[in-house]
């Protein structure tokens, strides 16, 4: 590759994520609903679970921990769970498809292109998670002090992984009316099937399938790195699937936007 | 020999069942040529819009943009190519220029030079000074206006409009029809302009390649044309290529 195409590779990956990002700043209202989501489990669903549910000291903690710490990375898994989904559905959207258009008439490379837009969304939630941190570490939750930093590889990761399901999503999806099943049959499984809101010993003692279905979700294993990635520790398996769920996502995504399978619509809205 | 801007090639698209939406379609168009692409309502244009700028790959037959391959090389068929699709592409909640911005960084033009560019086109439509609001902020014409700026952004040698003018008002059309005929006569980019209605022709200069129901029905200059059909303007012309049964089965003036 020369220095010129590389140029133009970086430039091109320079804009794709800098709209997305102006986009984010001039959407107000997706923003506080971002932060006004995870807010709410935290400050009520928590504060009334804290005195129904104990938990047993496991990795990566080391004390005994109030309910509301626990249920941190589960929120910023959930912040992510929710981009994810709302940039495929914005993709879903007549005039997103359009803007969709503008961005695979670009030469360069398809794959290059969903990639770079995949990763304006995660600057996006990332944005979204340390706004969401800044809260937490007001509200008096106790983080270590380069957990702003540490759970940074863990989120742009898990990012990755919920945005090319979402892209999956949205190149399968040919309906907006489709779209609110994605919340009962996505968003909602994957957040309430898994360690986000009780560590995984607690499914296993509600039963048995029960813990085989959380253990199975990547999104489990997404909210475990981000755990461990808060307290500087790595956790190999959780890495593992969600690296493995990232490329096969990613491969998926790719493919439902080919022109083979026709930019993942049949024939032309106007067929004219 | 010139190069055609464009040159599609027996070109066949069918999205399953049994009727084609595109079938052995094939023609030119020139460098300067500004050509209308005239069809009713489910002739096969957006079709054959898709499959040009590379959205969707054809059955069979062939797309060029400027001697590039549209399935072969994409790259360079792409960066040839100029288009403004039906439905509107712009963001709405980002200023005119950010939207510009955003369209040169795709094509790899770094900010320097895409501001230079953004400038011309601007003042050329004159828009410039409207480049600070967002695009919410102007009417419909306006809008059309910044997407044919930010089509000639890269240079391209062939522009593609998709029923530009639905939903304007007639000065507005009046204005976005002379703009681009000035770019074929003065900048010598070939259009390829999609429509329905017949008065977008300026039968003078004009040439007109007539799609129905999937297939080429005459193309070539106005006047050629019209001596084919045997008819005194291009609006009977057009009434008689596109009846539900064609007197005559006219072949592809190619």
């Amino acid at each position: 590759m020369t220095g010129r195409q590389l140029n133009v590779w970086g430039t091109a990956f320079q804009g794709i994520v800098a709209r997305e990002v102006l986009r984010f700043i001039h959407q107000r209202e997706r923003f506080l609903g971002a932060l006004v989501r995870p807010l709410v489990w935290l400050f009520v669903f928590a504060a009334g679970f804290r005195a129904a549910l104990g938990i047993a000291i496991i990795p990566p903690y080391e004390t005994y921990i109030p309910y509301e710490v626990y249920i941190v990375p589960g929120l910023i898994g959930m912040i992510q769970l929710f981009n994810g989904m709302q940039g495929s559905l914005s993709m879903v959207y007549d005039r997103e498809m359009g803007s969709m258009r503008i961005l695979l008439t670009s030469p360069l490379p398809r794959a290059f292109l969903l990639v770079a837009r995949l990763l304006g969304g995660v600057v996006v939630s990332i944005l979204q998670v340390a706004a969401f941190l800044l809260i937490v570490r007001l509200y008096g939750i106790d983080l270590p002090v380069w957990a702003p930093l540490t759970v940074l590889p863990a989120l742009l990761l898990n990012g990755l992984m919920l945005g090319a399901l979402g892209m999956v999503l949205a190149s399968t999806i040919r309906q907006l009316e489709n779209f609110a099943g994605v919340m009962n049959f996505v968003v909602f499984p994957l957040f309430f099937l898994s360690s986000a809101l009780y560590p995984l010993y607690r499914m296993e003692e509600a039963g048995p399938l029960l813990w085989w279905l959380c253990s199975l979700n990547p999104f489990t294993h997404g909210v475990e790195s981000i755990r461990f990635a808060l307290y500087g520790r790595v956790d190999g398996l959780a890495l593992a699937v969600v690296a493995g769920s990232t490329l096969l996502f990613a491969a998926l995504a790719v493919r439902g936007y080919s022109p083979a399978r026709g930019m993942g619509s049949r024939a032309p809205s106007a067929a004219g | 020999m010139t190069v055609p801007a464009l040159e599609v090639e027996g070109l066949r698209h069918g999205y399953g069942g049994n009727r084609l939406a595109l079938e052995d379609v094939g023609f030119r168009v020139m460098p300067g040529a500004f050509t209308c692409l005239l069809g009713p309502n489910g002739a096969g244009k957006s079709t054959l819009f898709a499959l040009a700028t590379g959205l969707l790959r054809p059955n069979a037959g062939r797309v060029r943009i400027h001697g590039h391959d549209i399935v072969q090389a994409p790259g360079k068929a792409l960066a040839e190519l100029g288009v403004v699709f039906q439905q509107p592409t712009l963001d709405l909640d980002l200023t005119v220029l950010q939207n510009l911005r955003y369209f040169a960084a795709l094509h790899g033009i770094g900010r320097r030079e895409a501001d230079r560019r953004i400038e011309t086109e601007l003042t050329r439509l004159s828009l410039f000074e409207r480049r600070g609001e967002k695009v919410r902020a102007l009417n419909g014409g306006h809008r059309r206006r910044v997407e044919i700026a930010r089509a000639l952004l890269h240079r391209p040698t062939l522009l593609l409009l998709d029923e530009p003018t639905v939903g304007l008002d007639i000065p507005a059309r009046r204005t976005l029809i002379r703009h681009v005929h000035a770019l074929c006569a003065e900048d010598g980019i070939a259009v390829l302009w999609a429509t329905h209605l017949i008065d977008e022709i300026d039968p003078a200069t004009d040439h007109v390649v007539v799609l129905h129901r999937g297939r080429v029905r005459a193309c070539g200059p106005v006047a050629a044309v019209n001596a084919e059909t045997g008819c005194a303007s291009v609006a009977e012309s057009f009434d008689r290529l596109t009846a539900a049964r064609p007197a005559a089965d006219v072949e592809a003036a190619a």
